[in-house]
């Protein structure tokens, strides 16, 4: 392993920075921007490669705490440098219901703004970030390449976030719009 | 990431349990019944439980990662079926041998097979009547910072040394309980 090589980029963006905007491909005829997902928290899932071992992990786990995600209101992105072809495949594959962006062209371009680009692997480093409903890092993690981080710091850094929320809730700055997945209402509290 | 402690602890009322309650040394497991590493994994318990007798105590939990395994979601409730009816670890074990056949009509004729009431198990499938009961497992993996299957805890700590060495696995339970 190449561990020489994590000085070479300026760091992982940390909370309290906005999160850069990005528009990537979501499939070879569709295209999804960070800011149409303003309102919800998004969770972004750099990870360095499709079909890796520890990659496969960390997606299969990321799916199955989907749900628990959901019930949080966010929204969950994976992002590699792997094309768009190789991510519907991989997707398929692993069943996946969630979406991978193609940081393909240029290469690595958004990895290299959130800090998580490893310029002599070619690769987006293993990384996690939660961005709130306001477009500004709420949490990032920087992950041993070869260790699945694991969805536990995600889930925490989101339930801080519902809290926020709901004590900030008579401000009138933080709307709450409907997800996906639905209601988030009472009772859907994710039990430790 | 994770500070990697067990949350919430081995519960005697709710857990699958093992060995003494006096046991120095407190072995968990989260698995996933179609998961092949779990299954590598299975044999390995075994032999740390021939090795260890009543120094060890094994719990085992569910994680079932139910798109990469189809079939894992169904296996894991039907292995709290079987513990309804008295019969877990007999079933734990059961579907770790026959990794290769647990579609429902398998694990119906499991029960059937270990002497239990398959028409109860099918219906239990049938309701997911087990399902909160494996969600809650999966969940406290997720929050104990489980990161695959399977994911061991040593009294309490994850045990991220790697346990597909049994030697290195056993002189490291050995040494935890030489130190309890």
């Amino acid at each position: 392993m190449a561990s020489g090589t994590t000085q070479q980029h300026t760091g992982i963006l940390q909370a309290g920075t906005p999160a850069p905007e990005f528009t990537l491909h979501s499939t070879p005829d569709q295209t999804l921007a960070l800011s149409e997902l303003r309102g919800r928290p998004v969770v972004l899932a750099f990870y360095p490669a499709d079909w890796s071992p520890v990659c496969g992990d960390e997606v299969a786990l990321f799916n199955a705490v989907l749900p628990d995600l959901q019930e949080l209101g966010a929204e969950m992105i994976g992002i590699s440098v792997d094309g768009v072809w190789c991510h519907a495949a991989f997707a398929r594959a692993r069943n996946l219901h969630f979406p991978l962006l193609a940081d393909f062209e240029p290469k690595g371009a958004v990895a290299r703004q959130y800090g998580v680009y490893r310029e002599a692997d070619g690769v987006t480093e293993r990384a996690l970030f939660v961005v709130d409903e306001n477009g500004s890092i709420a949490w990032s993690y920087l992950s041993p390449m070869g260790v699945n981080p694991g969805a536990d710091g995600v889930l925490r850094a989101l339930e801080e976030l519902r809290g926020k929320r709901d004590s900030s809730s008579t401000d009138g700055t933080t709307e709450r719009r409907p997800s996906p997945s639905g209601d988030r209402g009472a009772g859907s509290e994710v039990r430790a | 990431m994770s500070d990697g402690t067990l949350m919430p602890p081995v519960n005697d009322e709710r857990d699958h349990i093992q060995g003494p309650p006096s046991a120095p040394v407190t072995l968990v497991e989260y698995g996933d019944y179609q998961c092949s590493y779990c299954g590598m994994a299975y044999p390995i318990v075994k032999s740390l439980q021939r090795a260890l007798g009543d120094q060890l105590r094994f719990v085992f939990r569910n994680f079932p990662l139910r798109d990469s395994h189809p079939n894992a979601e169904h296996a894991a409730e039907a292995a709290e079926s079987a513990a309804a009816q008295g019969s877990f670890w007999e079933m734990h074990d059961t579907l770790y041998e026959n990794q290769e056949q647990l579609d429902d009509s398998d694990l119906v004729a499991y029960a059937k097979e270990l002497g239990l009431d398959p028409a109860q198990l099918a219906r239990d499938l049938e309701d997911g009547t087990y399902a909160a009961r494996v969600r809650e497992d999966f969940r406290s993996g997720v929050r104990s910072g489980v990161n695959g299957t399977p994911t061991f805890f040593v009294n309490g700590v994850r045990y991220d040394e790697g346990w597909n060495d049994p030697d290195q696995f056993l002189r490291a339970l050995q040494s935890v309980a030489a130190s309890t």
